[in-house]
């Protein structure tokens, strides 16, 4: 089975393409100010340099967010078009997901995030250990620093994964002390590849219907019910 | 080169997700309009967050109702073109990102256009072009007197300095409390009513196309509040029967005296502000005794559509002027 797999809903821009497993080639970069520029450019350059035409492909896996909300939908038109024009499959994984994975061969808990501005980020929970790794917080949208007070009360030792590492640090150390793992590597970077890998396996979206995960409604939206609660 | 070329066109720069299959410039195989209006109403306005978010819902069932309506398999196309701008950004990205996805996954060409070409070209979907050909583009956000030569030239001549005239519409309908969008709701009130207020007319310098719709706006604005201040009230119908009439004289005069100015054989009123009853009235009766065709296309080649976008594509396509896959959405783009 032949994978293309993109994503590009936070600074990264990653695309991958995966044979039976094996991954042929992967592209990254950095910087989310021209997503809409290099992602069909390096995709193009990709499947030139990997000899994968269109019509070789078998799936496209995209990264569903959460993130920045015009990065993720560059990605998933493109996806979403591709698979229609192809007749293939899509399948939509959430970004936090991918970026957890890197953390696979911890053991205890995996926090990936993302920055959501004023103190907020995306984040999400797994439970990793040499035989399992699931998913045992929904994502969500809190104040970091509620949320690793919440993260403090497990307990147990919390691997953090994140490009905006670096903001949120000081902060992490802080709360949460020796139970907090940082690694100092590049795997904060979620790796196209494993974006595919989650992909294979799981059943199709409906690709008309597919979306970005935004987790927010819009400011517009939640101004609006405000409103409406101020008047009842 | 063949002549009746295929190309699949797709328009997301404000509030509608469209798409459309055109032949050879001028016929229109299919023409799909996914509106949003229901969505922005409660706004007062289009939210681009929200209209960026829809245009992602229905992209691909747009491109395949066009496909699908149009009676074709997707590999006899041509060529896939897009609305590049000018527009807003996130909206844009999606239509842009898509036509370049499926121009890569079929093998075609990819032709970026301006969305005013495509307001102008929309006329040619009912009749030839003619040249000199003036243009008066009137929407929700441009005022602009375009002279065509020839086709894909265009030199714009006039613009507005501030707001746009469907902008003044917007603002001046939510001063008079009318829903959402506003301005069709003033053209239908000013029928009923008088001009009975002397609104300024914005002439500017004696030889300038430019058109500024700031001041009228403010001076509907300022009538108002005096006149509210002072216990008295002014019929809804009167006011806006007033501002058209202020906007409509405006629009016609400059029009009129660039059209003779440059010889123009066809005169073309496109954008949303095309469908205005008051306008095409007052244009009708202007240019019946010209020697410039007037040509106002049907309303619904008038507002955001596809098909239009094709039209203008299919210039560009006989031209060899392709986009790669590089290309990107601009929200400010010169014509
Ligand atoms: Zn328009």
């Amino acid at each position: 089975m032949n994978i293309l797999a993109m994503d590009t809903s936070n600074q990264l821009l990653g695309v991958a393409i995966v044979k039976d497993g094996v991954t042929l080639g992967e592209h990254v970069m950095h910087g989310h100010r021209d997503h809409s520029v290099r992602l069909l450019p390096a995709i193009e350059q990709l499947m030139k340099e990997t000899k994968t035409t269109p019509a070789d492909l078998d799936r496209i896996v995209v990264g569903q967010g959460p993130g920045s909300y015009t990065g993720v939908r560059i990605s998933m038109a493109t996806a979403k078009t591709m698979a229609w024009a192809l007749g293939i499959d899509v399948i939509g994984v959430s970004s936090l997901e991918a970026l957890a994975h890197q953390g696979e061969l911890f053991s205890g808990y995996v926090c990936p995030f993302f920055d959501a501005r004023r103190g907020q980020v995306y984040t999400a929970l797994y439970a990793s250990n040499s035989d399992s790794f699931e998913q045992t917080e929904e994502i969500v949208n809190p104040l970091f620093s509620d949320w690793l007070e919440q993260l403090r009360e497990k307990g147990e030792k919390i691997l953090f994964l994140s490009p905006d590492i670096e903001m949120y640090r000081s902060m992490i150390i802080e709360v949460l002390g020796e139970q907090a793992v940082i690694p100092e590597s590049a795997i904060h970077y979620a790796r196209p590849s494993v974006l595919a890998q989650i992909g294979a396996e799981r059943k199709a979206d409906d690709m008309h219907q597919i979306v970005p995960n935004y987790v927010r409604m819009t400011e517009a939206e939640s101004n609006w019910l405000k409103q409406q609660e101020q008047q009842k | 080169m063949k002549t009746s070329e295929l190309i699949l066109a797709i328009e997301t720069s404000c509030d509608e997700t469209a798409a459309a299959v055109i032949e050879g410039g001028r016929i229109i195989r299919s023409n799909i309009v996914a509106s949003q209006i229901e969505s922005h109403k409660r706004f007062g306005g289009v939210v681009p967050e929200i209209a960026s978010r829809h245009h992602v819902e229905q992209i691909t069932l747009v491109i395949e109702e066009a496909i699908q309506q149009a009676g074709i398999q997707k590999e006899e196309l041509d060529a896939i073109a897009v609305t590049q701008g000018p527009g807003l950004i996130g909206a844009l990205l999606v239509g842009v990102n898509a036509a370049k996805a499926l121009a890569f996954s079929i093998g075609k060409p990819l032709i970026g256009v301006h969305h005013i070409a495509g307001h102008i070209y929309a006329n040619r979907l009912e009749q030839e072009f003619e040249f000199p050909l003036l243009a008066l583009v009137v929407s929700g956000g441009h005022t602009e007197l375009v002279l065509m030569k020839e086709h894909g030239s265009f030199e714009v001549i006039g613009e507005t300095r501030d707001d746009a005239a469907g902008e003044a519409y917007d603002k001046v309908a939510r001063t008079l409390q009318l829903p959402y969008p506003g301005g069709p709701r003033i053209d239908k009130l000013a029928a009923e009513g008088e001009q009975s207020i002397d609104f300024p007319r914005a002439w500017l310098e004696p030889e300038s196309y430019d058109f500024s719709f700031s001041g009228l706006k403010s001076a509907v604005i300022n009538t108002l509040h005096n006149a509210k201040q002072k216990g008295e009230t002014f019929a809804p119908e009167d006011v806006a029967a007033s501002f058209q009439a202020s906007v409509v004289d405006v629009l016609v005069g400059k029009t009129i005296r660039a059209a003779e100015a440059f010889g123009a054989k066809q005169v073309i009123v496109a954008g949303g502000v095309a469908a205005n009853r008051g306008l095409r009235a007052s244009l009708e009766e202007v240019f019946a005794d010209k020697q410039a065709n007037l040509l106002i296309p049907p309303l619904a080649l008038c507002t955001d559509n596809a098909a239009m976008i094709g039209a203008a594509a299919s210039i560009l396509y006989h031209q060899e002027k392709f986009a790669d896959l590089s290309m990107n959405a601009r929200a400010s783009m010169p014509l």
